[in-house]
């Protein structure tokens, strides 16, 4: 018998799609059962609370959490978000109910004894409730109270060889595509390298130094299957310089529809489109004209080419990304708190991605980028907003890199240029009345 | 219940403390045939709706079937996914960014008896748990943010306007009939810890009263300069008032005019909530991407101004994501993304195709870049 009413949730309940609703009643009833005979450190019954506040919000259509609390564990700023709730005498299952951000693994695979032995310390000392994953890429431990912290943490580390995930103002858990590991058209090795720059950046993970969020996210071809463009202070998307790779034979057989190679690897399979043509599909969709296919010749004026991948995703089996393969770093997007939303703007057209020194050439770039942003920024300025502030060329001046017509969708349509005294032949000094000698007043 | 203590000592916590690990290395966790494969990959194919092969360069094979997931997801639900790891998969399994579930097996004839396991497991209510779909041109799952489960700022719920939504459109997400993948993401405020902002469909929550102020509290809980910073346009400046019994107490004033109903100030000060039933609802934006395919990645538009939080389904908002859908399904190109339709039809087009209507709250008045967004040219369609 369930502890609240809750009749606008159990309306959630129907329909195909899983429903959140049935998964907290069913986890509700496995802990008040408790077949496993578990010693709860927190109310066996936090999760009826749980749908109980819930369906307080869908009468009152408010939330009933109050504001984050301080609290966390010892010696990191990070990883710990407290949460308490407003009505605690109606709910007191979840009057204290925080959240822990767990560090994910590059890519998300996992083993099933690694979820189990996760799971086993979050029945004992939590709600059971988690979110995999939440938006920056954690694991998301959802419901605990104060005194567990510390005892979770400290299971975590050692015996489970794994640590928190960032909140506050630092250097948040980085997150990545699968890249390599299951795909064809990764340029590098966005796990490797998002593992790296994890565990080079622990200090700056886990202790706010910044004056905001920072937010790396990697996607290892132009896709963008994490979206990093959109939501990374620093966008690490894969690319290459040379020539797209051809197989002559292959593009034919996509030519002839031939069933072993379906076009856009069959993504468009249910519906009637006609039978593929190269010419309407991949020649004229092409962005920038570049591609010709003629006596069952495909041609790519790769100097042309801006890699936007449409060729390559619609013949998977016939084309492929060149050889010379690094990634682009573009900076600043974030969502619209503050100033408006930001899209990831490029600085690094390309830049190997090389684990043999450590990936020096990009922790260079980032490491310019701190150095700079905690000198300058304001107290919760994103580095978009920095960037705006006092300008893209800023940037290029504080990570010394030459400005080139990549970095721009066209020049500036303005003339106001703030020219430097070094710039103009003379300096800025100069003497008015040997001026007015051929300038009467 | 007793007290278990893990091992830590809180008279010591730097005994034997361990930190800066990070997270486990990723290929502790990889299935074998991704560990031996690895960037050494040929091409893929996806079989069927929410079934996709990779081909290796040695002739391996990789079957992947995705299910949709809750990102709100218990350990009891959890169990039963590494019950499905443990058969069919070699107790491997894999999520994507887009809180789907992906059941890995090494060859064709273990998909069968995996998508069967799969399809018939149903939850009590009657939804499915482990509906498989979310691949190519089609609608995947929504990824989405907190709302009212945990969340102080919200405007609206997450895990509800993405299951109604998710319902509303599920035949998309198990077929690939669109003329191009159409991604639906849901931030429940304008903090977007989702970060909806370049997304086909857009659903956001969103405050339309100003904060109201606790001014018995305020100087006690918040730091005023703080707050009055917070503020992006200014609306916010240092105040006295007399509370009811006589004390004068230092506040802040609102310029109600000026707010823009962030909530950034209430994230800074807890004394200026703003949530409110009549208030608060939901924005629907369109026309956004992150991928490079032939356009460049681009912004979602505001195309609904304000949908009333209507619970637990949300009917209007729900419509008008089906409108919207419908219309980009019957009229664009084949690979053309919604945005990309919408810019080729005009935005005009759009609302009279999508059956929505344009009001003064649509045209952009935020700042300079306002004004790129207006139309300085006699070309339009009447």
């Amino acid at each position: 018998m369930a502890k609240h009413k809750t009749p606008l949730l159990d309306q959630l309940e129907s329909g195909p799609w899983p429903s959140f609703v049935s998964d907290l009643k069913h986890q509700a009833e496995v802990r008040a059962k408790n077949e496993e005979g578990i010693e709860f450190q927190i109310p066996q019954d936090c999760v009826e609370d749980l749908l109980g506040v819930l369906e307080l919000s869908y009468k009152h259509g408010r939330t009933h959490w109050k504001h984050g609390g301080i609290v966390g564990v010892f010696g990191y700023g990070g990883g710990v978000i407290g949460r308490y709730c407003d009505q605690p005498a109606l709910f007191p299952g979840v009057e204290h109910f925080h959240t822990m951000r767990v560090s994910q693994p590059a890519g998300k695979y996992y083993t099933t004894e690694y979820l189990r032995n996760i799971m086993k310390l979050w029945d004992l000392r939590g709600s059971g409730v988690t979110n995999m994953h939440g938006s920056t890429g954690d694991i998301i431990l959802l419901g605990t109270t104060t005194p567990q912290l510390e005892e979770i943490f400290y299971e975590l580390t050692h015996n489970l060889n794994q640590d928190l995930g960032g909140s506050g103002s630092n250097l948040r858990t980085p997150a990545d595509c699968l890249g390599s590991s299951r795909c064809e058209y990764a340029c590098y090795d966005s796990q490797a390298l998002c593992h790296f720059l994890t565990n080079e950046y622990q200090d700056e993970l886990h202790r706010p130094a910044f004056p905001y969020k920072f937010k790396f996210k990697f996607d290892a071809c132009p896709n963008g299957c994490v979206a990093s463009i959109a939501r990374s202070d620093m966008s690490f998307i894969g690319t290459w310089k040379d020539d797209i790779q051809i197989d002559q034979d292959a593009v034919n057989k996509y030519v002839e529809n031939d069933s072993a190679y379906p076009s856009n690897a069959g993504a468009h399979k249910n519906r009637d489109w006609g039978p593929f043509d190269i010419q309407k599909e991949v020649i004229n969709l092409c962005p920038t004209g570049c591609m010709s296919f003629e006596n069952k010749q495909l041609t790519i004026d790769n100097a042309n080419c801006t890699r936007c991948m449409h060729c390559i995703n619609t013949m998977p089996r016939a084309l492929k990304p060149g050889k010379e393969k690094g990634c682009s770093i573009l900076c600043g997007a974030k969502a619209p708190i503050l100033d408006g939303a930001q899209m990831g703007s490029l600085l690094v057209p390309f830049v190997e991605v090389n684990p043999d020194n450590d990936y020096q050439a990009i922790t260079e770039v980032i490491e310019n980028i701190w150095d700079w942003w905690m000198e300058e920024g304001n107290n919760r300025e994103r580095l978009g907003e920095l960037i705006m502030r006092q300008g893209f060329q800023r940037l290029l001046e504080v990570t010394g890199i030459k400005a080139a017509p990549q970095h721009v969708q066209y020049p500036r349509t303005n003339p106001y240029i703030f020219w430097k005294e070094e710039e103009v032949p003379g300096g800025w000094e100069r003497d008015v009345e040997e001026y007015r000698k051929h300038h009467l007043r | 219940m007793a007290f278990i203590s893990s091992g830590y000592n809180p008279d010591k916590p730097m005994e034997d403390r361990i930190t800066d690990i990070g997270p486990r290395k990723y290929d502790e966790f990889y299935p074998s045939v991704i560990a031996k494969n690895k960037g050494k990959w040929s091409h893929h194919e996806i079989l069927e709706a929410g079934v996709i092969v990779h081909v290796a360069e040695s002739g391996d094979e990789v079957y992947t079937v995705r299910v949709g997931g809750c990102r709100l997801m218990t350990t009891t639900h959890l169990e039963e996914i590494c019950q499905i790891a443990d058969k069919h998969c070699d107790g491997h399994v894999r999520f994507t960014t887009r809180n789907n579930v992906e059941f890995m097996v090494d060859s064709k004839d273990k998909v069968e008896p995996l998508k069967n396991d799969l399809a018939s497991r149903i939850f009590s209510g009657g939804s499915q748990k482990f509906p498989i779909g979310g691949t190519g041109a089609g609608i995947t799952n929504i990824v989405h943010t907190q709302g009212w489960i945990h969340c102080h700022t919200p405007a609206t719920d997450a895990s509800g306007t993405v299951k109604a939504t998710m319902d509303e459109v599920f035949e998309d997400f198990q077929s690939m009939r669109l003329p191009a993948k159409l991604r639906i993401s849901m931030a429940c405020c304008l903090n977007m810890c989702g970060a909806v902002h370049c997304s086909d469909i857009a659903i956001l929550g969103y405050h339309r009263k100003p904060p109201m102020l606790d001014h018995e509290y305020l100087d006690k809980i918040c730091e005023i300069p703080l707050a009055i910073k917070a503020c992006p346009t200014a609306a916010i400046r240092p105040a006295k008032t007399k509370l009811a019994d006589g004390t004068e107490v230092k506040t802040v004033a609102v310029k109600n005019e000026r707010c823009m109903f962030c909530g950034n100030c209430y994230t800074m000060c807890p004394s200026m909530p703003l949530a409110d039933t009549e208030g608060d609802g939901i924005v629907l934006m369109a026309g956004g991407k992150v991928s490079n395919r032939i356009s460049h990645p681009k912004f979602s538009k505001v195309v609904v101004a304000f949908i009333p939080n209507d619970m637990p389904r949300w009917p209007s908002m729900t419509d008008a994501i089906k409108k919207m859908i419908n219309a980009y399904s019957n009229g664009a190109n084949k690979y053309e993304r919604l945005g990309d339709w919408a810019e080729r039809i005009g935005w005009e087009k759009f609302f009279e195709v999508c059956e929505l209507d344009f009001s003064h709250h649509l045209i952009d008045d935020f700042r300079q870049q306002a004004y790129m967004s207006w139309r300085q040219s006699t070309q339009f369609k009447f």
